[in-house]
């Protein structure tokens, strides 16, 4: 499977090397042609003004924008989750989005840098072992829409959620060296989205 | 479940979401909107930035809180605010605001000669200037959770920078080569603690994002000090003592993010006006440089 990581700003780093341990071999994009060549794209952590801002500038945006409209499978953590999510709520004036999870996001919903703290969650992947979770200025899913399912929660908030090609976190899993996430990604959303294609 | 705020990963984690990115110097609300904007990744609040505080001289302190507050409702990227080397009170204060980083600054004046802050008893991560791989050892060991080339502030002379970064990299490609039983004396001769020591030789890199900072003026100075293998850039003065801070801060922010392109660097240069007027480092007397405060 060809993955992509956007990397026009973030922890791109992180993913790749979390995508290496699963026995993927991923791209950086950030020109057009590149994300052509890709069948399944990361969305990084990062400042969700700041990468799409960029989006703009080099023409990424649109083409990001059409390919997960068109079935692109996509995973997205904290500033990907945001890109991800059809509304946001605490949103930079005019701050504009991929969209394509029908789901209702509030940015820095925990608080600002002194409330971003870690935790142990359960994550729906059948798995009983508590996942340790990072959450920096992140957001939570505030409200979700038909075929949203529900993979994590915190303090009753969503804060892990899937549609049959997206998925989406407001925590960082690339940077405890727990690859759960991005093999339920790989596995269990991608190569699913993939194999109905063909 | 119980939420463990102020770790480590928390702390240094919030740094490696900065990556790429841009960091801009601001003094007012809507200095901070522009550079949201045009895409830095978080701002640096304070009341005159490096080339003024130079120029005006005096005592250069913490900002007032209510400046702070103005830039924290103006925008939605994160909000960072300096505070005096070893004024351990200023950063109480500016936790106490809810600052997402504080940056315990050789631009303001130092409080303490001879002490840093203890980093450790802080929830907010502090950032710290180096200009060498021993001093931001002795800042990591102090807490630090990321670390930034001190350069010559306030001067738009990118040569110190350039040299904090060759030095930093240079001696943790040196450790890299040495045999186990001599990191001993490496530490010794880096003044650092041998754990940190070890774990740059095993790594091969510094365990927290080292970004640059310090008389980056241009897009083409930003790309120069990311293919140095700086993770991202702090902008001071560079930005607002130009003649189109908007423009001029896009421009940086896609030099930024393309450093190993040149056409796009090109593009993003073009049409910017007047940078700001600069000084050099060299013609600087030793009492008026900055990035020998600090140790």
């Amino acid at each position: 499977m060809r993955v992509g990581v956007l990397a026009l700003q973030g922890d791109v780093r992180e993913h790749v090397s979390a995508l290496i341990a699963c026995g993927v071999y991923p791209t950086a994009i950030r020109r057009p042609q590149e994300l052509d060549a890709v069948e399944a794209l990361i969305i990084p952590g990062g400042e969700s003004t700041t990468i799409a801002h960029l989006a703009k500038s080099f023409e990424l945006f649109n083409p990001i924008k059409m390919r997960i409209a068109s079935g692109m499978p996509v995973y997205g953590s904290c500033a990907g989750m945001i890109l991800l999510a059809d509304n946001i709520l605490d949103a930079m004036d005019g701050q504009e989005v991929f969209g394509g999870l029908d789901i209702t996001v509030r940015r820095n919903a925990f608080g600002r840098q002194v409330d971003s703290f870690e935790s142990d969650i359960a994550f729906a992947d059948g798995s009983d072992v508590a996942l340790r979770a990072v959450f920096i200025r992140a957001p939570w899913v505030e409200k979700v829409g038909t075929g949203i399912e529900v993979l994590a929660q915190i303090d009753s908030h969503p804060v892990a959620v899937r549609s049959s090609t997206i998925l989406a976190t407001s925590f960082h899993p690339e940077l405890t060296g727990d690859h759960r996430i991005h093999r339920y990604f790989i596995e269990e959303v991608a190569r699913g989205a993939l194999k109905q294609v063909q | 479940m119980a939420h463990e705020t102020g770790t480590g990963r928390v702390k240094r984690g919030m740094a490696e979401m900065l990556k790429g990115g841009v960091i801009m110097d601001v003094v007012n609300a809507e200095q901070a909107k522009i550079a949201e904007d045009a895409g830095a990744v978080a701002v640096m609040a304070l009341e005159r930035v490096p080339a003024d505080i130079r120029a005006q001289g005096g005592v250069a302190r913490m900002s007032d809180p209510d400046m702070i507050e103005k830039i924290k409702a103006a925008v939605t990227i994160p909000v960072m605010a300096k505070a005096r080397i070893g004024h351990f009170v200023e950063a109480q204060v500016l936790q106490s605001l809810g600052v997402d980083y504080i940056d315990e600054s050789e631009v303001l004046t130092p409080a303490d000669y001879k002490n840093h802050i203890d980093k450790w008893g802080f929830t907010v991560p502090f950032v710290c200037g180096a200009t060498n791989l021993g001093e931001a050892l002795r800042r990591i060991n102090e807490g630090a959770a990321m670390i930034r080339s001190k350069g010559e502030a306030g001067t738009g002379d990118v040569s110190n920078a350039m040299q904090h970064m060759r030095e930093i990299n240079g001696e943790i490609r040196r450790l890299s080569s040495l045999r186990e039983d001599e990191l001993y004396v490496a530490a010794k001769e880096l003044q650092a603690p041998y754990e940190l020591v070890k774990e740059v030789a095993e790594k091969g890199k510094l365990p927290v994002v080292l970004f640059t900072a310090g008389g980056i003026a241009t897009p083409a100075d930003a790309a120069l000090m990311m293919s140095m293998g700086a993770d991202g850039v702090f902008i001071g003065s560079g930005i607002f003592k130009s003649g189109n801070p908007a423009q001029r801060a896009a421009a940086c922010v896609r030099a930024t993010t393309f450093w190993d392109d040149p056409k796009v660097i090109a593009d993003a240069s073009r049409g910017l006006g007047e940078a700001m007027v600069g000084i050099n480092v060299a013609d600087l007397p030793a009492p008026h440089r900055l990035a020998e405060r600090g140790w």
